[in-house]
């Protein structure tokens, strides 16, 4: 059991190292650690480091702040089946994001529609959640769940007005597919930062699993830790959602897995669950590009046929 | 130490307190007392600064309680919840080491002092042998005293609790108040509610009254604690319950 963290954040290195080392093109040990070092050949240093190594990157940061998003909105709705898109981030970037599709623009405004969308949903979850006496759980929870469900009617609406070659494009975006995803460095910082803050916190994050009063009688400013871990959980959705699409299962299942593993102090749980969450979708990303040859599964699809069967075990072991 | 003045307290449309002033000094265990419904829950709440009262103030050192920071009131002032509220995923240990969050926020998870006081007070409340269990799995009695054992760990000045003695057995009732009437021997203040006036007269040296209606009494259980004033208090005979006090 001592193991068990260590071994985790070992997973890091080592999925990432089976992701760059797989794909349509076969590349060596020998050589993949020369173009790892900068010498060898220029195409296959090309392939490694402005191909697989940000397409690995990526996936580890859209799944580690999937996770992280998850472990905070779980604790804060106090709602063990939460996940990070419970405050309607997915939905409304969805909905942006098909709008672009629709109206042809180019993936730069796709992104910044997106991002529109994002924001106004999370916006609305929070005007609408925000009481006199804090946050409360209930209202978030309906709020993100009803605008969900608006977002998902706006969606089949564009969906079955868009013309006919769109729809592939579009039906990628929806399951969640890192193959657009471009340069990951803004989300790593994105991931870093949102870890740090989180974990910086993590012992008042245990005090509030004891319930809202008796937090604030053992010292923790209960409003403010909420808007923190609110606004941490929505900035790190969003930026997973803008990079992947809305890749689902991650952010529910990951947290979960380690709770049950024994890992249950924030200051632990946090970290872990970026690391795992990270490693969960390398691989599964690696797996959407390789099973298939030369076409690519969406990551979504893969991460849902992992999450489903995982949520299952998990629901059957906890009655 | 915590004083209260003029407090009025309304819910619901109804006067639970009015009018109602306390001072509780150091070494003092209170007993808090009244029928169901009369506003005990609501006076702890009140008293531990978790809801400011429709009327009056409270202050703790002479300071009201709206000029303290949650994180410094938190060593002054602690309380014991009536409901159980929390989702609460880790054992029972590490349920009671969050009582020292007031006095370790930073310690990044290392905390000696702290394990060795909970493990003493887990020890003294008959729970050594459930230290590792899951907490959801606890017995309403073990999880009471898990809970009595977290507020014990933080030990602050004051000790407001709300019927400490739920779910326990007469075993357990002797034993948390054997224990919390030595934390007022050692200079802490002690205030509970509670429904048996036999052991608040047994183990308390003052108690407040709660009546109907917003009326109240405050004071040493030699004056609180009669016949008649009970009788008033939970519009029973005493023999029928039971009890037998002095006159």
């Amino acid at each position: 059991m001592k193991a068990l963290p260590a071994f985790i954040v070992a997973l890091v290195p080592a999925t990432l190292a089976v992701a760059v080392a797989q794909g349509s093109v076969h590349i060596g040990v020998v050589q993949l650690a020369q173009a790892l070092a900068g010498r060898g050949d220029d195409v296959l240093r090309e392939i490694v480091w402005d191909v697989r190594v940000p397409r690995a990157l990526a996936a580890f940061a859209c799944g580690g702040l999937l996770a992280l998003s998850g472990v905070l909105l779980q604790v804060l709705l106090r709602n063990p089946l939460a996940d990070p898109y419970i405050l309607g981030v997915s939905g409304g970037a969805s909905v942006g994001a098909l709008l672009a599709l629709v109206l042809g623009l180019a993936a730069g405004a796709l992104q910044l529609f997106a991002l529109a969308g994002a924001a106004l949903s999370a916006g609305a979850v929070f005007a609408f959640s925000r009481g006199s006496a804090g946050w409360n759980p209930y209202r978030v929870l309906l709020t993100g769940v009803a605008l969900s469900a608006g977002a998902g009617a706006v969606v089949g609406l564009l969906l079955s007005l868009a013309p006919a070659a769109q729809v592939q494009g579009m039906l990628f975006w929806l399951l969640g597919d890192l193959s657009p995803a471009g340069d990951p460095t803004l989300a790593l910082f994105v991931l870093a930062a949102c870890t740090a803050l989180a974990t910086s916190r993590a012992a008042a994050l245990d005090v509030v699993l004891l319930g809202r009063d008796k937090a604030a009688s053992l010292g923790v400013d209960v409003t403010r830790l909420q808007s923190m871990a609110f606004a941490c959980a929505t900035v790190a959705t969003v930026a997973a959602v803008l990079l992947g699409g809305a890749i689902g299962f991650v952010g529910l299942v990951v947290p979960h897995l380690l709770r049950l593993a024994g890992i249950r102090a924030h200051l632990l749980l946090l970290p872990l669950s970026v690391c795992a969450g990270g490693s969960l979708l390398v691989i599964a990303d690696t797996a959407a590009r390789t099973v298939t040859p030369p076409s690519e599964l969406p990551v979504g699809v893969i991460t849902a046929l992992i999450g489903v069967p995982a949520l299952l075990f998990l629901l059957a072991r906890l009655r | 130490m915590l004083a209260a003045r003029d407090i009025g307290i309304r819910l619901g449309g109804r006067t639970l307190v009015a009018g109602l002033d306390l001072e509780l000094a150091p070494g003092e265990c209170w007993a808090l007392l009244g029928p169901n419904g009369a506003g005990k829950s609501s006076l702890v709440l009140a008293l531990a600064g978790l809801r400011a009262p429709q009327a009056g103030d409270v202050a703790v050192d002479g300071r009201p309680l709206s000029r303290w920071r949650r994180a410094e009131l938190a060593r002054r002032v602690g309380v014991l919840l009536q409901d159980d509220t929390s989702e609460f995923w880790g054992s029972a240990l590490e349920h009671v080491r969050l009582g020292r969050y007031p006095h370790a926020g930073a310690t990044w998870g290392r905390d000696p002092d702290g394990d060795a006081a909970a493990r003493a007070w887990l020890a003294r409340l008959d729970l050594v042998g459930h230290a590792d269990q899951a907490y959801a799995t606890l017995s309403g009695g073990e999880r009471q005293r898990a809970r009595i054992a977290q507020l014990l760990v933080q030990d602050p000045a004051v000790l407001l609790l709300d019927e400490p003695l739920s779910h326990l057995d007469l075993r357990h009732q002797v034993q948390v108040m054997e224990a919390l009437g030595e934390r007022a021997r050692a200079g802490r203040t002690v205030l509970m509610a509670l429904h048996q006036p036999s052991l608040a007269a047994r183990y308390c040296d003052h108690a407040v009254l709660l009546y109907d209606a917003g009326r109240s009494s405050a004071g040493p259980c030699a004056d609180m604690l009669t016949r008649s004033r009970l009788e008033a208090l939970y519009g029973c005979r005493l023999e029928s319950a039971g009890l037998s006090i002095p006159t």
